[in-house]
């Protein structure tokens, strides 16, 4: 920045000589154009090479990842020719019975197996069991002799007479679909457009959402009550017992995650010795379950958390002069009225930003859930790596790491709002 | 502050603390137990898990891959990012804002959600189940730290010496190579600890795109602790503790030294 304001500069002193060599200045303006043209240059080959590398390993996997979100190939390739004959099908009253002989001809032609079995999976997360009856269909019309398509098939299963069915394959002859988006926020697409809830029983996503805000939000709450004494003593106690307090806190930021989610779980467990030491001390007389549950899922989450929220209120509570403080008691206030009106106001902005800090970093958290909350603690994280390696269901999982996605960025661009990104990353 | 309060404060710390780094030295005791049990107290003292742990399988294998896995992060994470961190200190660039905003993003996306995508992504091109697409995934995460440690080193070093050194003749590269380099050597070498510790204790990532031959460590401790626990994981987890604190005096030694550059008068000794 230094660089190009002084050559501004020099570009307006020789305007200033302008008048007396009018040649010579514009040579020298058109100077100092190419030399930051030739300074930018530089800077943009310096910064090229990782931004192309970011752009290969991160952004294109990341757009793939949305793209898969609303990717929707598996009836179009399964099934063309019964798809042409839907197009001009309204969606009500019986299926034409055309339809029924493009199908007959898209089993008959030479489409691979799997990719019939690709449409059935797909098919069947709108409308269970369809899978099984196109599978049974496939079967059966491989290797029969058909005279009438539609009597043959509606032979196979009589549910090949409900429009239903018919109307799940026109929806899916697009290319992109709005199911997977949909489905993360526990919608279904509507028979006549639009989108309805799910029913009940099927609702899974809205609670898993609402869970992950709730347990980031409760351990945000803790981490923050914890964090703020303990930050406070870091900066005023001074010596060696603030040295030591802040090497307790860097030492679990050092050490492997997967050290300290063990430890809570072999500390936590039922002959753990947290267990012991309470039954010891008379506390409790059975062991209590502190683990694969929810409280587990607190303890270690907040252990794992805390020092994000530490190191930020430390480096606020260090440019807090402590002449502020001694002049509100020398004023009269008491401890109390000091600290609410005159400490706190000066470290919130501190307590602002990691707040979101650790909510963030809480809402998108797998590791430690997955290993220490038990089956109803599970976040939207967990169900986007679910989705992706158990079922191998790519578009839910994709669209729920949107969804995930999405509430982060909101929250990224509420810390820009307030403090700015630069600041949190410490990049001013 | 009231002594009382004060006082209330320290002991609240004092347990603060316990919670802090109790966990981690509680289980150290027992990956000394001659049982295959998780509790106090000990039957007996053992260096099975000891002995355990340095056998090929699959734990020394394990570290072998996180190390090298590790090592190539590392190289190309801090190469790109010191470069690219040149480049943003010197001013002059477009849309710089939107070029810093790619280049943290992959710090802020959660890193399910960059994994995810690395495994859809790196499938079409083979990468899944290779050494090379871990180490680029580890790479494009760790990035972020170096650039931001790497900038933050620069903020304090004086360009004048680049004019000076180029206005006595020295090439970009050679006034690059001995003057600055020397002079942020300790920020790049945080930023590299960083990308190291980072590659070192990813795992999330390593789910999704390391096939069996790729295992790293954190992710044989994670299937360890997801099928069962037995006390191998923890004699491992106490190497790892003590492992750790390499860096960390590591890294303390780097910024003591970085100050004392800062400030030259505060060089006593």
């Amino acid at each position: 920045m230094a660089g190009s304001v002084t050559s501004e500069l020099a570009v307006r002193q020789s305007s200033g000589a302008a008048a007396a060599q009018p040649g010579r200045a514009l040579a020298l303006a058109a100077g100092f154009r190419a030399d930051r043209k030739r300074q930018r240059m530089i800077s943009v080959m310096l910064i090229g090479p990782l931004v192309a590398f970011i752009v290969f390993a991160f952004v294109l996997p990341l757009g793939t990842m949305l793209f898969y979100a609303v990717n929707n190939p598996e009836v179009r390739n399964a099934l063309p020719q019964t798809l042409e004959v839907l197009k001009t099908w309204d969606g009500s009253g019986p299926p034409p019975p055309e339809a029924f002989d493009a199908l007959v001809a898209d089993i008959k032609s030479d489409v691979p197996p799997n990719v019939l079995a690709e449409a059935g999976r797909r098919l069947n997360y709108e409308i269970t069991g369809f899978r099984s009856l196109l599978a049974k269909t496939v079967r059966n019309v491989r290797n029969a002799e058909i005279t009438v398509a539609q009597q043959h098939l509606l032979a196979i299963d009589e549910q090949w007479n409900d429009p239903a069915y018919w109307r799940v394959i026109q929806r899916n002859g697009s290319a992109l679909t709005a199911f997977y988006l949909l489905s993360a926020v526990d919608l279904r697409p509507g028979d006549e457009g639009g989108a309805k809830l799910a029913p009940r029983e099927e609702r899974l996503f809205l609670s898993t959402l609402m869970r992950t805000l709730v347990i980031s939000a409760v351990v945000t709450l803790i981490c923050v009550l914890l964090a703020y004494p303990i930050a406070n003593a870091v900066v005023s106690v001074g010596g060696r017992f603030s040295a030591i307090m802040l090497a307790c806190v860097l030492l679990p930021f050092w050490t492997s995650l997967l050290v300290r989610t063990s430890a809570w779980i072999v500390i936590l467990q039922k002959e753990g010795i947290v267990n012991r030491v309470l039954q010891a001390l008379g506390l409790t007389d059975a062991p209590l379950e502190l683990v694969f549950n929810r409280t587990g899922l607190y303890i270690a989450m907040v252990h794992i958390l805390l020092p994000f929220m530490v190191l930020p209120l430390i480096s606020v509570m260090k440019g807090i002069s402590p002449t502020f403080v001694r002049a509100s008691s020398s004023l009269g206030a008491g401890p109390l009225t000091t600290f609410l009106r005159v400490y706190l106001p000066l470290t919130l902005p501190g307590v602002g930003a990691g707040c979101l800090l650790t909510f963030i970093i809480a809402a998108g958290y797998y590791v430690t859930p997955t290993l220490v909350g038990g089956a109803s603690d599970q976040m939207l994280s967990y169900f986007v790596a679910f989705y992706a390696n158990t079922t191998i269901n790519w578009g839910m999982s994709a669209a729920l790491g949107v969804l995930l996605l999405s509430c982060i960025l909101a929250l990224y661009i509420i810390i820009g709002r307030i403090v700015g990104i630069d600041r949190i990353v410490g990049m001013e | 502050m009231p002594a009382n309060i004060r006082r209330l404060q320290i002991g609240f710390c004092f347990f603060a603390m316990v919670f802090l780094i109790g966990p981690t030295f509680a289980i150290i005791p027992i990956s000394f137990s001659s049982a295959n049990f998780l509790s106090y107290p000990l039957p007996g003292f053992s260096l099975q898990w000891y002995y355990k742990i340095l056998q090929p399988q699959p734990w020394m294998a394990a570290l072998l891959n996180s190390l090298i896995i590790g090592a190539g992060a590392t190289a190309v994470a801090t190469v790109l990012g010191t470069v690219a961190a040149l480049g943003l200190s010197r001013g002059h660039l477009p849309a710089r804002s939107t070029i810093l905003a790619v280049i943290i993003s992959p710090m802020i996306v959660p890193v399910v959600i960059s994994g995810v995508g690395m495994y859809f992504f790196f499938a079409k091109l083979g990468l899944v189940a290779s050494f090379l697409g871990l180490v680029l995934a580890h790479a494009v995460l760790a990035v972020p730290f170096v650039v931001i440690t790497v900038t933050a080193t620069l903020k304090n070093f004086d360009m004048n010496l680049v004019r000076a050194a180029a206005s006595l003749g020295a090439s970009p590269f050679h006034a690059f190579r001995t003057v600055t380099l020397p002079l942020i050597a300790p920020g790049v070498v945080s930023g590299a600890l960083f990308a190291f510790v980072f590659s070192f204790d990813e795992v999330v990532v390593a789910l999704f795109i390391s096939g069996p031959g790729q295992k790293t460590l954190p992710r044989q401790m994670f299937d360890g602790l997801r099928d069962n626990i037995d006390p191998s994981i923890l004699a491992m987890s106490t190497l790892l503790v003590i492992i750790s604190i390499i860096p960390m005096s590591g890294g303390a030694l780097v910024q003591k030294r970085a100050a004392a550059h800062a400030n030259p008068q505060n060089k006593s000794e």
